[in-house]
């Protein structure tokens, strides 16, 4: 490790509000203790794969810990199904480690690119939130160095089963991660049997949702912001269930286990800003609606199913220099109006979102501060540019109006009074948190914007 | 700062200026914003602190002299000691009469050592409070009159002139360090400071400023004109010969 670190810019992945920090990359859990006790004024955190929209793994001022260099995995135990990993082992390589071994990652997000830590500290969900929970559901012991510099052991129903859970969607902000135990599921073959669905209107898609989920380990819909009048929030409905080796065709049958991750292109950094208008935002809208006509039973690998974004590196960099923001919120389930009322402020305010991601999510876990809960989680995915602050301000106040709150990972532009609303047990994940870093030694950029120490 | 360009907090150093208040209530919009006003205790800085509370804003008040340079850095201090500092703008200045300006030796020295001197003090003490949190936007209201000396306003111009070059090497020197400066160069402002003067061509308002000060924070604009149009008549006007130039009706 070069205690000294290396001065450089941070940003999330929408590429905002940059700032600089000292990096260090620490190389063993002794090295991540000496960087926290070694932390000045400004404090420290933990920086994964930078995957988070906004700001929560940046430290302006302060120093950034690069986990990428813990990286090991310890071991994998097939017939337990317990992987013990480093917190900088990423989905992506745990994946390619575990598949072979017929063990699957019950929680993947919308990308592999999230490190175990990452993965924990934002309590990330997928596609089968409705099935097998957040990502905290599944991890089995950690360990975590605290602000003092002392490691402890965490599970989540030991001694300090209040700190596992304030850790796990903790952002960070109670210690470093930097091993763990994660129970994985077993399975036959890494394909997916999919049924897509056409539909075409918002009403239709959310009703399907509703009716059936529960036949599919994974299910997720995408719908069309762009189009307005009796299609509105046309959509398609992709649900599957891993397949089994008789559903395979004979030749996939050979590998059944075959992880197949290409990374096509790497998008270059030389796109304008407004890359993304209302007439580029029809026309994906229309291709990516059109490409999928209802079919079932198709069987698709983890690339097709799960992650066609993974395809292009850095894709981020699409939407140019002023960079984009995801707007994510969960609502009640008895609130679906919510999702129509949000789409019609989006199309009435002239912005546009191409990657619109609907799901019914299931129960929620302990943790304070972990954003799923039952109801509808909606993701929109707007650049940058003149009016979006304003219509952000208004979509919050019909989302927390509804009982509703903001997913941290993606957060990057909300008031400290709407996370207040939107986790009212805030106070309690604090009081956990004052205990293990009385000195508030862990502080982000999200950290002091969004008041959350 | 987020995502959006949504500051979280503004220093305003010269907390009755009105081109500096104008700023804050773009920038606050309808969202909460803590805001620190230095300037010197009086009415008409209770008032502004009334005004922005109106709209919503975490007002405090820090008491600042500009000639009183050595507690300058204090006063800096003090406004950072609440939590990071998004924005910081400097806005204070006197405009002075011309005339007396340039025939008094004291009333010159005033001018020099308020617009100048002390601006370039509390630059140093912030740049050096924005160094250390690694972010931030520092403004500096320049002015056209600095460009080019003009008989009818030089000892304001020369000023001027000083502040902004001082900005925007600091511009540069602090740019490794995430800080972004802005210098801004208004023209001719209706305000307090011009009431009763004959207007330039091209004249603005307070409110008018303060949106070529925010959209250039959002973009990280390092220099800037308000409105945009003078930067191409300064353009001009800094190549014409002086014998046309002294006879030019600006």
């Amino acid at each position: 490790m070069s205690t000294a670190g290396e001065t450089r810019t941070l940003h999330g992945w929408g590429r905002t509000a940059p700032t600089i920090a000292t990096v260090v990359t620490p190389r063993s859990p002794e090295e991540v203790g000496a960087a926290i006790t070694a932390a000045g004024r400004r404090g420290i955190i933990a920086r994964g794969l930078g995957r988070s929209y906004g700001d929560p793994a940046q430290n302006a001022g302060g120093t950034v810990l690069d986990m990428t260099g813990l990286g090991t995995i310890h071991s994998i135990d097939v017939d337990s199904h317990l992987v013990d990993v480093d917190a900088g082992v990423s989905l992506d390589t745990l994946m390619r480690r575990a598949l072979p071994f017929g063990l699957w990652i019950p929680v993947l997000p919308g990308t592999r690119q999230v490190t175990i830590g990452g993965a924990i500290g934002a309590d990330i969900h997928g596609k089968a939130h409705h099935v097998v929970g957040s990502f905290g559901n599944h991890v089995v012991s950690m360990t975590v160095v605290l602000a003092d510099g002392s490691v402890r052991e965490l599970t989540p129903d030991g001694p300090e089963s209040e700190l596992f859970w304030a850790t796990v969607g903790g952002m960070g902000l109670t210690g470093v991660v930097v091993r763990a135990r994660l129970k994985l599921h077993p399975v036959e073959t890494a394909y997916f049997k999919v049924d897509t669905e056409q539909i075409d209107n918002l009403a239709d898609l959310m009703r399907r949702q509703t009716e059936d989920d529960e036949r599919y380990a994974e299910s997720v819909s995408w719908f069309d912001a762009v189009t307005t009048g009796e299609h509105f929030g046309r959509g398609l409905l992709t649900r599957a269930n891993h397949a089994t080796l008789a559903d395979l065709s004979p030749k996939q049958r050979r590998d059944p286990l075959k992880f197949d991750a290409p990374q096509l292109l790497t998008v270059p950094d030389i796109f304008p800003p407004g890359m993304l208008n209302r007439i580029t935002g029809k026309l994906f809208s229309e291709v990516w609606y059109r490409k999928s006509p209802t079919k079932l039973g198709a069987i698709q690998n983890i690339t097709q199913f799960l992650h066609p974004l993974d395809i292009a590196g850095e894709w981020n960099r699409g939407y140019g220099p002023r960079g984009f923001l995801q707007y994510q919120f969960v609502v009640p389930e008895d609130r679906g109006d919510v999702i129509r009322t949000v789409l019609s402020l989006v199309t009435e305010a002239g912005q546009v979102s191409a990657l619109n991601v609907l799901k019914r999510f299931g129960e929620g876990n302990r943790a304070p501060l972990s954003f799923p809960k039952p109801g509808w989680t909606l993701c929109l995915d707007i650049p940058i540019g003149p009016g979006l602050g304003e219509l952000c301000d208004e979509l919050d106040r019909v989302v927390l109006d509804a009982g509703g709150r903001h997913y941290l990972a993606k957060e990057s532009r909300t008031t400290p009074e709407a996370i207040r609303r939107g986790y009212p047990r805030l106070d309690e994940w604090r009081k956990i948190r004052a205990t293990v870093d009385p000195e508030g030694v862990f502080a982000s950029d999200m950290a002091r914007r969004l008041e959350l120490v | 700062m987020d995502a959006v360009g949504n500051p979280q907090s503004i220093l305003l150093l010269g907390g009755t200026s009105e081109i500096g208040l104008a700023t804050v209530e773009a920038f606050a919009g309808d969202r909460p914003l803590r805001v620190v006003l230095a300037g010197r205790a009086s009415s008409r800085l209770d008032d502004a602190k009334t005004r922005l509370e109106g709209r919503g804003c975490a007002v405090e008040l820090v008491d600042f002299d500009a000639q009183a340079f050595d507690t300058h850095a204090a006063v800096v201090d003090k406004a950072f000691a609440a939590g990071d500092v998004d924005v910081a703008i400097v806005a204070f200045g006197l405009l002075g009469d011309n005339e007396e300006a340039w025939t008094d030796a004291a009333k010159a020295v005033e001018l020099a050592q308020v617009n100048y001197t002390a601006a370039v003090s509390v630059g140093v003490a912030l740049g050096d409070r924005l160094k250390e949190q690694g972010h931030g936007s520092l403004v500096a209201l320049s002015s056209v009159a600095g460009e080019r000396a003009r008989r009818s306003n030089f000892v304001y111009g020369s000023t001027k002139a000083g502040l902004d070059a001082f900005y925007t090497g600091l511009t540069e020197a602090l740019r490794p360090s995430g800080v972004t400066v802005t210098v801004v160069r208004p023209g001719f402002v209706h305000t307090k400071m011009t009431e009763g003067l004959k207007p330039a061509p091209l004249s603005t308002t307070p409110e008018a400023v303060a949106e070529v000060i925010v959209h250039a924070v959002r973009t990280k604009t390092e220099l800037v004109w308000a409105p945009a149009p003078l930067r191409f008549v300064m353009s001009a006007l800094r190549h014409v010969p002086r014998p046309i130039f002294r006879r030019l009706p600006v």
